[in-house]
């Protein structure tokens, strides 16, 4: 086999044919590895972002989840016996930090959404949801279409939503089953189960199959999504980890003794509920999807999917005759339109998946 | 219902300490895991004459034989030959893309010998501003032709650079990350090789040509980007001949005066060359010509079709309504070629009735001389058949009366043989 078959070259101005030619082969180290370190050091320097927002009714542990998870004050937590008015309306509330460990920078940004599911008519409480999502959308991709673009283009949208679901151990509210189907259209979810801690492990199970039912029959696709799989390895990864979602989860921030350690966890009068571990609740899982193994790749399917989606609706929207790659038309968009639900998404890659189950 | 407050509120900047290790320290990793599987590009242009060494400087930097066909001295012009290859070093898969300008000095009249490089160069970046236009894109898997060093081979005159060499950097200077190097320095003497650098370097900064700087704002790379500045532009020499040297091979030039090897920095700087062109600073110049060069050259364009960023308030429209005056020009263009075709269609259709109506009428005479033509031997053969009718009926009536006639005689004859009978008793 002849190891050195190129690539037909072409004439001068054309670009040169993606190599679908078999390896060189090299004899001796040039050094090429040496970029993986050059990229590290770049992104170290540059620092990275991300953006999470919670979303859930009053009282089920978000801000307690948050502070759990970023092992900070990231939110004051409301103690329970102090009077906080529930608002009357849902607020979106955002703040922002910066975090660092063993030299990697963190812009964190953490939207809120008080008032979410607690009024009395709930019809469409999904819209200021959907609404300040777009509207990251948006931003960026008119920092995108500058002329004289930034550098780097702040990215403030949201990259992975949680989403709360009450521990009634009986299945999908009709409210959750309208904002997962809106907003898995639309951005990252991963719904958990909040203060698990009320159900006992098989009450857990009975009531995540269900759940897992539900979203099947609504089509409600949660991350990570089936179809964006890259390769065998992602999918045995990803499966296990569609198998335990929604995780069940209890968050803390208090700091408790047992058997001689430190552990995060709740006290109560039956015992302490350790948060991180497994035998207790699911929160490890949950801490290392969103943080340790899958953060860089919400941010990627954010980027090259859900944005890249808004991006394709918004560039159409006043076209009424059929376009050809390159032809823009950037009418204001109009507020009634941002916050219907928009198309299912499309697959990075177009295979065929015909498999259900793996 | 609910009112929406779009803004997020309260949006303050601090730092946060964190009480135990949360895990994002992992990052780094996470987005070069990403990387490495999907796989890099690099793509080197290399500029120079005919015969000055840049498929051997190629072959020798990637330690592999790229390709064997050397140019000719004939080329009538200059011709860029871009070819890709796949390389793999433990995890890391390099789609290279080497693109060579083929004829480069050859001619006498070296006028034009730039454009077709910069031609090419702002090919890769129209390419990519077209993907980066499209309604429907797939950025993240696109391939990326845009040049990231242009690795400028200058001959070994020992005196100063050609003007052919100062025109043509000029022009890419503004296009792509130049990093100029001597080509074939064994055949300079050590202390011309200083001067000559020092000539070579203060000619460019005189004529203001712009090229790559080796980054010095990243503590980690500062210092060895600092320390291989001074030397350029590299004297390089390639072979991927292996000579004995010691009690190793290493790949060297043999010559009856002496080994030139490529890897020792006292006989030239390929090393350095290598260490700033893949070792340090490959992302550098693939980022530099991503968000610097590729930036310049879309702005310009974008600028030249009509676009402007004016005043925050007016954004978009001015964008918009650019875009719709050319979107309306596009459609008038369309409906005139559709009109056009729709012409054209209706007169093709027309010169093929008429030619089928004379095929038509001329079939249709043919037909009638046929027929005519048969009716006339028609007759013919019947007037034939009366005539052997008649002379058949007159053969039978002759006949019929020559038998009358024999069967008369015959009587006759019989009645007097009787009488002759008769007689003789």
């Amino acid at each position: 086999m002849d190891p050195l078959r190129r690539s037909p070259s072409p004439c001068s101005s054309s670009r040169p044919s993606s190599p679908r030619t078999p390896p060189c082969e090299m004899f001796g180290r040039v050094g090429i590895e040496a970029v993986l370190d050059q990229m590290k050091i770049k992104a170290m320097k540059m620092g990275f972002e991300f953006n999470i927002m919670v979303v859930g009714q009053s009282g089920l542990g978000k801000s307690t989840m948050m502070n759990t998870l970023f092992k900070s004050k990231v939110w004051k937590t409301t103690l329970p016996g102090s009077v906080v008015p529930i608002p009357q309306t849902l607020q979106l509330h955002s703040v922002t930090h910066v975090i660092e460990e063993k030299g990697v920078k963190l812009k964190l940004t953490v939207t809120d959404t008080p008032g979410f599911g607690d009024q009395i008519n709930n019809d469409r409480c999904w819209d200021p949801i959907l609404g300040y999502i777009n509207e990251q959308y948006e931003r960026y991709l008119q920092e995108e279409l500058l002329i004289t673009r930034q550098r780097h283009i702040p990215d403030t949208r949201v990259h992975c939503c949680v989403y709360f679901v009450p521990p009634t151990g009986h299945c999908l509210r009709p409210l959750d089953i309208e904002c997962l189907q809106r907003l898995c259209r639309t951005v990252n979810v991963v719904p958990v189960i909040a203060r698990a801690d009320s159900l006992t492990i098989e009450e857990r199970e009975a009531f995540r199959r269900r759940i897992q039912q539900n979203m099947r029959a609504h089509c409600i696709d949660v991350y990570p999504q089936k179809c964006f799989d890259e390769d065998i390895n992602d999918k045995i990864l990803n499966s296990k980890i569609r198998d335990r979602i929604p995780f069940a989860v209890v968050g803390a921030d208090r700091e408790h003794l047992v058997d001689g350690r430190c552990v995060l966890g709740r006290k109560t009068k039956w015992g302490i509920i350790e948060v991180e571990n497994m035998a207790h609740c699911e929160f490890p899982l949950l801490r290392d999807l969103l943080i340790r193994s899958h953060l860089q790749d919400l941010k990627d399917v954010t980027h090259n999917v859900h944005y890249e989606n808004y991006r394709v609706i918004r560039l159409n929207e006043s076209h009424l005759l059929p376009r050809g790659p390159g032809w823009v038309n950037l009418a204001p968009a109009s507020p009634g339109q941002l916050t219907t639900p928009g198309p299912s998404k499309t697959c990075r890659r177009a295979r065929e998946d015909p498999e259900d189950g793996f | 219902g609910a009112a929406a407050e779009g803004r997020p509120v309260n949006e303050e900047l601090r730092n946060l300490s964190l009480s135990g290790h949360v895990g994002f320290d992992s990052l780094p990793d996470q987005l070069v895991n990403k990387s490495t599987s999907q796989g890099f590009c690099f793509n080197i242009l290399c500029v120079g004459e005919t015969g000055i060494g840049k498929s051997t400087l190629m072959d020798t930097l990637f330690n592999t034989k790229f390709e064997s066909d050397p140019a000719t001295h004939n080329e009538p012009g200059v011709r860029l030959k871009a070819r890709s290859y796949e390389l793999q070093e433990s995890n890391v898969r390099l789609k290279l893309t080497i693109v060579d300008t083929v004829g480069f000095g050859d001619q006498i009249n070296k006028d034009d010998s730039y454009k077709p490089i910069v031609e090419y160069i702002d090919a890769q970046f129209e390419a990519y501003l077209q993907e980066e236009l499209k309604i429907k894109r797939s950025l993240f898997n696109y391939h990326d032709t845009r040049i990231h060093a242009c690795l400028y081979f200058i001959a070994p005159t020992g005196h100063s650079l050609k003007s052919l060499d100062l025109v043509t950097m000029k022009k890419l200077d503004s296009k792509v990350n130049i990093i100029p190097i001597i080509a074939k320095a064994d055949t300079i003497a050590k202390n011309e090789l200083h001067k000559f650098k020092s000539k070579i370097m203060s000619e460019l900064v005189s004529n203001g040509v712009q090229i790559y700087q080796f980054p010095t704002d990243e503590e980690t790379v500062a210092e060895i980007n600092a320390t291989m500045s001074v030397h350029l532009p590299f004297a390089v020499v390639g072979s991927t001949e292996e000579v004995k040297v010691g009690n190793k091979m290493a790949k060297a030039r043999q010559y009856p005066w002496g080994v030139v090897q490529v890897e020792n920095e006292n006989h030239c700087d390929f090393v350095k060359l290598r260490e700033m062109l893949i070792r340090v600073n490959m992302e550098d110049l693939r980022e530099q010509t991503h968000t610097h060069h590729y930036e310049l050259y879309r702005r310009c364009k974008l600028e030249e079709m009509g676009f402007k960023d004016t005043d925050p308030d007016s954004k978009p429209f001015s964008l918009q309504e650019t875009y719709e005056a050319k979107r309306n020009e596009f459609l008038g263009e369309l409906q005139k070629k559709e009109e056009e075709m729709r012409q054209m269609f209706v007169m093709r259709v027309k010169e093929k009735e008429a030619e089928l109506k004379e095929a038509e009428k001329e079939l249709h005479e043919k037909f009638d001389l046929l027929k005519r033509t048969h009716q006339e031997e028609k007759k013919k053969v019947e007037d034939k058949k009366k005539e052997l009718e008649e002379e058949v009926n007159s053969f039978q009536k002759k006949k019929a009366a020559a038998q009358l006639l024999q069967s008369q005689a015959q009587q006759s004859g019989a009645q007097q043989t009787k009488k002759d009978k008769d007689k003789k008793k």
